[in-house]
């Protein structure tokens, strides 16, 4: 594991402003969860799902090798990573759906191989796909998926917390994509679960359905819900994660928040600007950092001290009348983190 | 590791007769409103049954202990086949759809114990035989003059029973032989529109040689016709069970449960 270990250093180097915007509690971000543990024992909240050295083959494929995942109650984990990187086959082995091939795994303080009634009514699953009842209407289907719990929640209010009430008497088979996976979460929430699997709930829908989506994952945390996410969507991962965990080739290459993910926080930033016309680059101050020329007169220079560098260059345009129009500051985007972690895989 | 678990405390178990009803009544709800599944189970016997007499209704044929008009000779066959379209086949083809387009795998998420999903789903395929054996017997004897005695109401009514479950058995065993919900049609012609000609249910059975009478006595649908024969049959003495025939359905259900016990599957065959 040594990407883990550079992952972990960059990490906790790093400002603890890191888990400001997500309200979490300020616990460092590691793959190498023993040695976590004892940082933060004080803030480190209750463990709802644990996993350690997980491995499953199908065959000669190993699909997953080696995975250790920690999820506290109350937050969005999201699993990141390609296609066939090993998240669906992963998230069936916590839903009870696979037998793994080796490693422990525990979710509700249980191993889902052994998975019971009082287990199930717990957890919530939106499987990557599956149909809905056609011939019945969205209430019926929700009455009779409620009818298998303890204690459902009233079916009208997972319909207006999917935003499905204008659809409330209309047959599955009529409601497009994205009303049928609303209708997915809505079957997978009515009995009122503590935890709730989620497998690509967005594929397929426009960006809209997507943002209604997503508000509506944000209000089941509000609810209490831990979220098991899986997704290949990194904004959906930025947008809702609290923690991502990026899988490829059946390994995890980084873990962490959206803003640390991969040393993201602590990684130069890059300034970049036109030339002005008339101006060759052995006329820019001496104090900036190496520069790089892209198209001959497009300037990049990536700096771990951005405002040094900044105040130098804009003194100098300012002394010599340069507006630097399309001045730009670019921090690296978690696209560009994910794609650097995943190089090479999938 | 320690993982802390904060144990649901207002969780309140239904009764299994509460949650098979409950199954029960769904699963009718999405039987009568799927329209191919309406038309194979309930309108194709009756069709079915109008055809044959139409055609071949005014014949006399052989039955033992003398002869019968063709027309009532029909009633009991497809009576057997609306049951066999009930209880068998309507069953695999949903059933197989369920678990192909991943109904049943969500449904293995719920807390509901898997033998509630099975019981319900055939009860309503032992509860559509049950109607659509009436209602044919009810044809037959409104207008085709096939009215059994009277008493050999009871053989018939048992017949049914066993006949259903047999065949509900049977079919959710076929189910685990399925590997995709397209082929579940063709299959099931595959296998039972032979044993429906080697029966006795679309020719009458003094057409059929011996050799081919024999194969079909290894097999189940030919044992539900001669049940049913026996009972319609104006030359029956007595309450008119056909023990031996009934026998032989009732094995053939038990394999068949013990083959579905095994190897049901919730997840889709085809990823």
């Amino acid at each position: 594991m040594q990407f883990a270990k550079s992952v972990r250093s960059q990490v906790t180097g790093a400002a603890p402003s890191v888990t400001g915007s997500t309200g979490k509690a300020g616990m460092p971000t590691s793959t190498d969860w023993p040695v976590a543990a004892s940082d933060a024992r004080a803030a480190l909240p209750e463990t709802v799902i644990s996993v350690s050295a997980l491995r499953m083959a199908f065959g000669d494929l190993e699909a997953v090798r080696g995975i250790d995942v920690e999820v506290h109650r109350g937050e969005v984990f999201a699993f990141l990573g390609p296609n066939g990187a090993g998240k669906t086959t992963t998230v069936e082995i916590l839903e009870g759906y696979l037998k793994r091939t080796a490693g422990e795994v525990s979710v509700l303080g249980i191993d889902p191989e052994h998975a019971n009634a009082d287990w199930r009514e717990r957890v919530g699953v939106v499987l990557q796909e599956s149909a809905v009842e056609p011939d019945l209407t969205v209430t019926e289907c929700l009455n009779l998926y409620g009818g298998c719990y303890g204690a459902p929640r009233p079916v009208d209010e997972i319909i207006e917390l999917v935003g499905l009430t204008e659809k409330a008497h209309a047959r599955g088979g009529s409601l497009s994509g994205g009303q049928r996976r609303r209708l997915d979460v809505a079957l997978a929430l009515v009995g009122d679960p503590e935890l709730v699997f989620l497998d690509e709930p967005t594929t397929g829908f426009d960006p809209s359905a997507r943002r209604a989506a997503w508000d509506m994952i944000a209000g089941l945390q509000a609810l209490g819900k831990t979220i098991f996410l899986t997704t290949h969507y990194m904004d959906e991962a930025e947008h809702l994660a609290d923690r991502i965990c990026v899988l490829a080739g059946g390994e995890i290459v980084g873990e962490g928040t959206p803003q640390s993910l991969g040393g993201r926080e602590s990684a130069p930033s890059e300034i970049s600007f036109t030339l002005p016309s008339g101006v060759t680059q052995s006329e820019l101050p001496a104090a900036l950092p190496a520069l790089m020329l892209e198209n001959h007169d497009r300037v990049e220079l990536r700096t771990d001290t951005p405002v040094d560098a900044l105040s130098t260059l804009c003194a100098w345009a300012k002394d010599h009348g340069h507006d630097l129009a399309d001045l730009e500051v670019h921090r690296p985007t978690l696209e560009d983190i994910y794609l650097r972690l995943t190089e090479g895989s999938g | 590791m320690s993982v802390a678990v904060a144990p649901k405390s207002h969780v309140v178990h239904r009764s299994s007769a509460a949650l098979v009803a409950h199954q029960l009544h769904y699963d009718a709800l999405t039987f009568l409103r799927n329209r191919q599944g309406r038309f194979f189970t309930l309108a194709l016997p009756v069709v079915f049954l109008v055809i044959f007499c139409a055609l071949f209704g005014n014949g006399t044929v052989h039955v033992l202990g003398g002869t019968m008009k063709e027309s009532t000779y029909y009633v009991p066959g497809l009576v057997g086949f609306g049951l066999i379209q009930a209880a068998f086949a309507n069953l695999v083809v949903s059933v197989t759809a369920q678990r192909e387009t991943g109904v049943l795998k969500r449904r293995r998420s719920t807390p509901e114990p898997a033998w509630v999903l099975i019981a319900g789903r055939a009860l309503l395929a032992v509860a559509t035989a049950a109607v659509i054996a009436a209602l044919l017997v009810f044809l037959g004897v409104i207008a085709y003059g096939a009215t059994p005695p009277g008493r050999t109401i009871p053989a018939i009514a048992v017949t049914i029973a066993i006949g259903a479950m047999a065949f509900c058995a049977l079919g959710y065993a076929l189910v685990t032989a399925i590997n995709s919900a397209d082929s579940a049609q063709p299959v099931i012609q595959m296998v039972m529109l032979p044993l429906y000609f080697i029966s006795g249910v679309f020719v009458p059975e003094s057409q059929i040689p011996h050799w081919l009478r024999d194969i079909a006595n290894v097999f189940p649908v030919r044992h539900l016709q001669q049940a049913l024969l026996k009972a319609f049959n104006p030359h029956t003495v007595g309450a008119g069970f056909a023990w031996s025939d009934l026998l032989v359905l009732a094995i053939w259900g038990a394999v068949g449960l013990a083959i579905a016990v095994r190897r049901f599957g919730w997840q889709p065959k085809v990823r």
